[in-house]
């Protein structure tokens, strides 16, 4: 059974590009569909629920379909069986990138690929800002943070310590109105 | 044996506050890896974000083990990767263990009101400083508007993507 989770989260993780939602087809595919380890909607809960929690949403995932499954000892098959497969392509591709990164011919290969990456990276950024649904308030918190940081050199993890700060109180007044 | 320790948490801060998934980690990586302790320059971050892009895995995983490898080799990108990890395995189990009480709780709900949006502005934040780090000329103006629109209106695969912008980059910098 174990081993069945292990290697359930190690496929998935060997054949996800993209991270995050990229994932989640595939390990409803797999859990939902063929393995019937969780009910369709107790999997769409998990997400509800392990999206809003720091850290990678397909590890995220899998901790709790292995505890759903197996207990402790199956949260730590499926996260070490989704995180394996990342850790060893990428153990590879650093133990070679820097003897083909002197190369001329990779540098001007890797001159086209950096600005298509921040063009990646608007592009995820365009569709977040649609998926939140844009209103004065949560814009502002986007902006201040934005601002704070580039502008005031503040520390990341300040800016989300105070906006769940603010959101804690903010929103009990929206919830007593 | 202290650089390993103030890698691993380095990354197990990072892993702590990784709200929101993928890109947001950047902003933190850029602050913690980049600015704080200088182990990676900031091209070197983007070529590591590229490769992420192009191999399976979330981003915060793929950079910390490329990360902890440049610092500590080969243990190094396992304690950095356990780093970036655990605090969210650890998490994910508690609220796995106790998910009928998480399932309603009101207060968590608001604080992650409050955070979602803080997670825009630190994407923003990083790929604000990504942009300032990697275009450098017209010719990057170019790939980079040529790619978003190839992934928003073409629904091109950002693999392909990808490859397309490394062909450019060789027709505009030149093959030899």
């Amino acid at each position: 059974m174990l081993m069945d989770i292990f290697l359930t989260f190690f496929k998935i993780g060997s054949f996800t590009i993209g991270g995050g939602y990229a994932m989640l087809p595939i390990i409803q595919k797999e859990v939902v569909d063929n393995k019937k380890w969780l009910g369709e909607e107790e999997f769409l809960d998990s997400i509800a629920v392990t999206n809003s929690l720091p850290g990678p949403l397909a590890i995220n995932c899998a901790t709790f379909v292995g505890y759903k499954t197996a207990g402790y000892a199956g949260a730590a098959a499926a996260a070490l069986g989704a995180v394996l497969p990342s850790f060893l392509i990428i153990l590879v591709i650093a133990v070679f990138f820097a003897s083909f990164r002197e190369n001329p011919i990779v540098e001007r290969v890797f001159s086209g690929i950096r600005p298509a990456v921040v063009a990646l990276i608007a592009y995820a950024l365009f569709k977040l800002v649609k998926s939140m649904g844009v209103n004065p308030l949560n814009i502002s918190f986007s902006i201040a943070v934005l601002l704070l940081i580039l502008l005031f050199n503040f520390h990341p993890i300040v800016t989300i310590v105070i906006c769940g700060a603010l959101g804690f109180f903010l929103y009990r007044k929206e919830e007593k109105q | 044996m202290t650089a390993l320790l103030e890698l691993f948490l380095v990354f197990l801060k990072i892993g702590a506050f990784s709200f929101g998934g993928g890109y947001a980690v950047l902003a933190l990586i850029q602050k913690e890896v980049i600015e704080n302790s200088g182990w990676i320059s900031p091209k070197e971050f983007i070529d590591i974000v590229a490769i992420a892009e192009m191999t399976p895995g979330p981003i915060a995983v793929n950079s910390s083990t490329f990360v902890g490898y440049r610092v500590g080799a080969v243990a190094g990108s396992a304690i950095a990767t356990l780093g970036v990890v655990l605090i969210p395995i650890t998490i994910s189990l508690i609220v796995s263990v106790y998910y009928n009480k998480f399932k309603h709780l009101k207060q968590v709900n608001r604080i992650i009101k409050g955070i979602r949006p803080a997670v825009l502005g630190l994407i923003a934040a990083a790929c604000i400083k990504i942009a300032w780090a990697s275009i450098v000329d017209i010719k990057g103006i170019i790939i980079a508007l040529l790619t978003f629109y190839g992934v928003w209106k073409l629904k091109i695969n950002p693999i392909i993507a990808i490859l397309a912008s490394g062909v450019l980059g060789v027709i505009f910098y030149g093959v030899i």
